[in-house]
């Protein structure tokens, strides 16, 4: 059995070892991600009471509300199933 | 190490997430915040003065439905209590004022109405839904907080009421 010369751990590939500095550079990424993520949580929703703008008909994703019923009773025919979608209240978070 | 490091900011992350938010919810019990509002004449309703009342405050908007079936209720409650030491007040969120007063055309009220469009009061509530509503005793406490409105609680809060009026101090 013959074996390739560059087999084994003593192969002349580079090994994956980080250097020293690519560890912190990798840290400070991590740190710098998740005070990313952070950040977004700060961007509070509106508040039940501030809804009025998104309660506003053309903000509403279904732009024809007939259309969007029929499709709605296609689809549930279609699927044998019904619900998920909520229930009217115009974004007051009441239902 | 690494793993240590990415365990670390992992659970910062998840106390983030967990960390409470700016609200302070108001729980039955409790002082009920005072205000003082303009109605669409010109003077004001302050909870202070209404001191010794039962005050059943709600918080409405033009845009939210259940509303609609609350108005037909609270005039129901001002004809039945009105004379018996009920004030009713109900204190609209609409940024626009004509909205509002749209509405009151479509659903007249025979109770008090105030406008807050800057939102200080439901903020001072910590309102959850809306409409929301707030039972306030003769001593200006909480006695009963209702998110939403639905027929089946109307006649839990109708009771609710009736006790708090007959309660006398």
């Amino acid at each position: 059995m013959t074996t390739h010369p560059t087999d084994g751990p003593s192969a002349g590939c580079p090994t994956g070892r980080q250097t020293h500095g690519m560890r912190i550079a990798y840290r400070y990424a991590l740190i710098l991600l998740a005070m990313a993520i952070a950040g977004c949580a700060t961007l509070a929703p509106p508040k039940p009471w501030e809804k009025g703008s998104l309660a506003r008909p053309e903000m509403q994703l279904d732009a024809d509300p007939l259309g969007g019923k029929i499709d709605q009773h296609i689809y549930t025919s279609k699927e044998a199933a019904a619900g998920g979608y909520g229930a009217g209240g115009g974004g007051c978070g009441c239902n | 190490m690494n793993t240590r490091w990415a365990c670390n900011i992992v659970a910062m992350i998840v106390a983030w997430c967990f960390a409470p938010g700016e609200g302070l919810a108001l729980d039955v019990g409790g002082q009920a915040p005072a205000f003082v509002l303009p109605t669409s004449l010109g003077d004001t309703v302050s909870l202070e003065k209404l001191r010794g009342r039962v005050v059943y405050i709600d918080f409405w908007a033009s845009w939210c439905a259940p509303c609609r079936r609350s108005f037909p209720w609270m005039n129901e409650m001002q004809q039945r209590y009105g004379d018996r030491d009920l004030t009713i007040i109900a204190i609209n969120v609409d940024k626009r004022r004509e909205d509002a007063d749209r509405f009151l055309r479509q659903y007249p009220a025979s109770f008090a109405i105030v406008f807050d469009a800057a939102g200080t009061t439901p903020g001072a509530y910590d309102v959850q839904a809306m409409p929301s509503s707030y039972v306030v005793d003769r001593n200006g406490r909480i006695a009963a907080i209702e998110l939403g409105y639905r027929d089946e609680s109307a006649s839990k809060l109708d009771a609710k009421i009736r006790m708090l009026i007959e309660a006398r101090p």
